[in-house]
């Protein structure tokens, strides 16, 4: 049975969940973005996060991003994990006084009934050493399932927010496997037309958890590790913060492929973050001289 | 008489932060009214995800008027001199006061209105509050001076009677505005007054009084898990969390998939536990029930009927997880899982965990064979049926397996069960179950409220464990200070002293370190350690009433080490120094070693028996020595210290008498000598017991 406007009744698609956010964060003034064109392990890591989140300037942006953990590939076998998988990000700055109001909005939009669901603020102090950033906030549960991470940024690229930025990143596939009541996430309808999450994706977690843990050639990542890094620097010394923050996602993606590869000792593992951040850091240093920002 | 209410209306506070905070909140508070010369009959505060409260009843109107005196010149004095106190006070000659020829300056300050002090207070309070964590938010923090909270502030409450205490900070003004329950009851309510905070916010679906939102889980929770024929496991720590993380709390009973049992029960509660802060049950055996109790913010529409069934999907996925790491573990095997320790760093400059293993075999080796831990004491069951070549082989294999489970992929995703799940594998490879229990219970005990290990395998393997961590970082010099101590030690050295105590395990503890060498490590310093090790005593000791000093006393003697023995005699010391005897026999012993510290006698002396006449005091204590001295020296080789007091007791009177008829300094220098020397025996005899002159008072 189709509504008016071509939506079927019950449960949102994935696709369409995702459209759903889009008109909402837009109707709240927010810019729709399609996702970065490079790997990377975690929205947070899209320029449109970091970058933006530094300096004065007011920024509303809402985006879907592909992220990829190539450790947590499990060759399309484990119903609730993948390599590749989505989050929607939402990065509102300075944070509204009714940040939290506006993303229960959200949750009703795309169909979570709070008279039966127990939504709940749980503490998670948020952190990411690869790129000198941490804020507090909370895990949002729904009926004992985190759905989102919700943080107020305090630091980005080792810098104090000013203003803070409020971050909203919603694990898609959770929270459609949610609202569609599935219990595997290839099961999920992706479409209203029949196409379900393992039609689109299935193949290519089997193949790319293969290529991760088996095939990836670790000579030529090591060597993309250094490239990368040095052309950071090379970026960073002609003062183009956003390529050389590029190809510190580059090195950051590049070293999640060497530790699934197994090939990263814990010893070792600490430098490589720490080059990660240096690099990172280096590039928000940058964008924030080069937009005359003060630390 | 009239009442404040405060609240601080906020995002979701963390729930490990609310009752430190109300702590702060009536600390800060009654300072600030203090500061202003105020207090309130008795302060209340209530803490919850989104407000933080206060209630002070009982506060006058306004502070009282103060009348302020400083005395001047003499009203004869030059004019210079009331000159320079005019220009000092601000006043005119006309405004002071003469009092029998003195000029006085008196100023009259009024009171203060309570709630213009409130109005002042509340500010500086926010402003300063000490959070453990806090953070800056919205517009405002463009500046990185802005106002900190746990999360963003978003409504102040202050009423004075019924009366808003008008203030601002962070721009926020002070009202009598806030809201209720989250969805249930989200519009603007508008407070009357403290007297009916906590019911005007009741009808909203808001329970502010913690301990009441406690004591509803509680009760809540228990009734479902026997309505369903189960006994709710109990966990005070879960109550509070959940009590924090509601504000209209609905336990709900919800049932996980039977096959989960397979999982060790301690994983299951503790997957329960800590990642979903779901309570769980017991059937009627004592068994873990395949049942969970969450605690949900709502009265849901339908019941709960979805909460319970999205919490069991949750549940199950977090079981089959767990299930996942259980079975793979099991299939690699105990001692396989043990090949990771190489890549375990145990400390940097400390090497690996398969080192550290070793080394806990070998120094459980020791306390057996060497120190006879077991052969003194009361026996610890099964020993009677197990050679000491026995007890050493199972030893050995416990210690060298204890560390093995760090490799395994559930102590990976919980820490906290390491041990625990190393005594599962062992079980389950065919272990002796001696060795299983060791595996599984040498962390004990783990806090001041854990258990001791009580099985001889276990008890030397933990205590070896623990003396190892404290030899090893000692000899690298990181040793406690102050109140870091990052690596547990003092907790381990606890540890080790409360399971000799318990246990009852009769060595002493020098002898075993004085024998441990760690491989590449410095010989650590013994006196250093045994030293931290009866600091610690001190410490745990004083929680049960025993006085530092009388340790002290006892350790002064020849440094005991041996944890009973020294108790004991410190037990019986501090019961014999608090009577009548005892307070005496301290101040004549206190007498005898002052006069000899004057007169430089250090010392044993040799007794001779003098030869002049003696006076009846002398001849007495004399007699009194000769006889209490073997008894006191036999009762403590037979570690009767009850009898060895009772010993000395015997010396108090013919000591008192002694210093009443008695010239110690006579002229007669044989005289003087002989009393010198008496005097000594005096302090020798009490020191056969303790060193009273370590004792205070």
């Amino acid at each position: 049975m189709q509504t008016r406007n071509g939506t079927p009744e019950g449960p949102l698609s994935f696709q369409r969940m995702i459209l759903t956010l889009h008109d909402y964060w837009s109707e709240r003034g927010c810019v729709i973005l399609q996702p970065y064109d490079m790997e990377m392990g975690a929205g947070t890591f899209h320029p449109a996060t970091t970058l933006r989140a530094l300096g004065p300037d007011s920024w509303n942006a809402a985006f879907v991003q592909p992220c990829r953990r190539p450790t947590d590939g499990r060759y399309g076998e484990n119903p609730n994990r993948l390599q590749h998988y989505y989050q929607y990000q939402v990065i509102l700055k300075p944070s509204p006084a009714d940040l939290q109001d506006l993303y229960l909005g959200s949750l009703a939009a795309i169909g979570v009934d709070m008279t039966k669901h127990d939504i709940r603020f749980v503490e998670d102090d948020w952190e990411s050493p690869t790129l000198g950033a941490w804020g507090l906030g909370w895990e949002v549960w729904c009926d004992g399932m985190e759905v989102t991470q919700f943080t107020y940024f305090q630091q980005m690229g080792g810098y104090d927010m000013k203003p803070v930025a409020g971050e909203l990143t919603y694990g898609l596939e959770r929270l459609a496997m949610y609202i569609q009541d599935v219990d595997n996430v290839y099961d999920l309808r992706f479409n209203d037309a029949g196409v379900s999450y393992g039609d689109v994706f299935l193949e290519n977690e089997k193949q790319m958890s293969t290529w991760n843990f088996e095939i990836a050639d670790t000579d030529t990542l090591f060597d993309a590790f250094r490239k990368a890094a040095a052309e950071c620097e090379r970026c960073l010394e002609a003062k183009l913060p956003i390529p050389a923050y590029e190809q510190a996602i580059k090195a950051s993606h590049t070293f999640n492929l060497l530790q699934a590869r197994g090939v990263i000792s814990v010893a070792e593992r600490q430098a490589y973050m720490g080059r990660v951040r240096d690099l990172a850091k280096g590039a928000c240093g940058a964008w924030m001289d080069k937009n005359g920002w003060a630390a | 008489m009239t009442d404040f209410l405060l609240e601080l209306r906020s995002e979701e506070i963390p729930a490990r932060m609310q009752a430190g905070a109300r702590e702060n909140l009536a600390k800060l508070f009654a300072a600030e009214l203090a500061k202003a010369g105020l207090s309130a009959g008795e302060i209340v505060t209530y803490a919850g995800p989104r407000r933080l409260a206060l209630i002070a009843r009982g506060l006058p109107p306004a502070t009282e008027a103060v009348s302020e005196e400083v005395k001047g010149p003499r009203a004869s004095a030059p004019p210079q001199a009331l000159e320079g106190f005019l220009r000092k006070t601000g006043l005119t000659r006309e405004q002071l006061t003469e009092r029998d020829g003195v000029l006085f300056a008196i100023t009259e300050k009024p009171g203060r209105a309570t709630a213009q002090v409130l109005a002042e207070a509340i500010p500086a309070i926010v402003r300063a509050f000490p959070w453990p964590k806090s953070m800056r938010w919205g517009a405002e923090s463009a500046s990185t001076e802005s106002m900190r909270w746990v999360r963003p502030l978003h409504a102040i409450v202050a009423l004075f009677g019924g009366e808003v205490v008008p203030f601002e900070v962070a721009g926020i003004t002070s009202g009598n505005v806030t809201r209720g329950h989250r969805f249930h009851a989200p519009a603007e309510i508008l407070l009357t007054g403290a007297d009916t905070y906590v019911a005007q916010l009741r009808a909203a679906k808001v329970l502010v009084d913690q301990d009441e939102r406690a004591a509803i889980i509680r009760a809540r929770a228990s009734a479902l898990a026997a309505e369903a024929g189960l006994e709710l496991v109990e966990d005070e720590g879960l109550v509070a969390e959940n009590a924090g993380l509601t504000e209209w709390p609905v336990p709900l009973l919800g049932r996980f998939d039977e096959a989960f049992l397979e999982v060790p029960p301690e994983v299951i509660q503790l997957t329960a536990r800590v990642n979903q802060k779901y309570f769980v049950c017991r059937d009627g055996n004592g068994k873990l029930a395949n049942a969970f109790v969450c605690t949900a913010n709502i009265e849901a529409t339908d019941g709960g009927a979805k909460i319970v069934e999205g919490n069991g999907k949750v549940l199950a996925a977090r079981l089959s997880d767990a299930r996942f790491f259980y079975e793979t573990d099991l299939k690699a095997g105990l001692q396989n899982l043990g090949s990771k320790l190489g890549r375990l760093i145990f400390h940097e400059k400390l090497g690996d965990m398969g080192g550290k293993a070793e080394r806990v075999a070998w120094i459980g080796r020791l306390l057996v064979e060497q120190s006879k831990i077991f052969s003194n004491g009361p026996k610890i069951e099964p020993l009677s049926t197990l050679s000491e070549g026995d007890q050493i082989r199972l030893i050995e294999t416990a210690a060298k397996l204890s560390k093995n489970d760090l490799g395994s992929g559930m102590v990976g995703e919980f820490p906290e069960l390491q041990g625990i799940m190393g005594g599962y594998y062992a079980n389950a490879q065919g272990e002796d179950p001696q060795v299983a229990d060791a595996i599984r219970n040498h962390y004990k005990p783990v806090g001041a409220s854990d258990d001791v290990p009580n099985g001889p395998i276990a008890i030397a393997v933990s205590i070896a464990d623990k003396l190892d961590t404290i030899l090893a970082f000692f000899s690298i010099g990181e040793k406690p200070t102050g109140s870091k101590d990052p690596f547990g030690l003092r907790r381990a050295a606890l540890g080790v002293i409360r399971t000799i105590i318990v246990n009852k395990l009769r060595f002493r503890l020098r002898d075993v370190l004085g024998q441990v060498q760690l491989p590449g490590l410095s010989v650590p310093d013994v006196d250093g350690v045994i030293a931290f090790f009866i600091d610690r005593l001190k410490v745990q000791q004083r929680e049960a009433g025993v006085r530092h000093d009388l340790i002290d006393a006892v350790f002064a003697l020849g440094g005991e080490s041996d944890m009973v023995r020294l108790l004991s005699r410190v037990h019986a010391l501090q019961a014999f120094v608090t009577t009548d005897d005892g307070t005496n026999l301290l101040a004549g012993y206190k007498r005898a070693a002052n006069i000899l510290k004057k007169e430089g006698v250090e010392g044993d002396q040799s007794w001779t028996a003098p030869t002049y006449t003696l006076e009846p005091a002398e001849a007495d204590l004399i007699a009194a020595l000769d006889a209490a001295e073997p008894k006191a020296a036999e009762a403590v080789r037979a570690e009767d210290f009850e009898a060895a007091m009772a010993a000395l007791a015997s010396l108090r009177a013919p000591i008192d008498r002694f210093f009443d008829d008695v010239t110690v300094n006579d002229a007669d220098p044989a005289k003087r000598t002989a009393r010198l020397a008496l005097l000594a025996r005096v302090r020798a005899a009490v020191h056969t017991v303790a060193d009273f002159s370590r004792i205070e008072g």
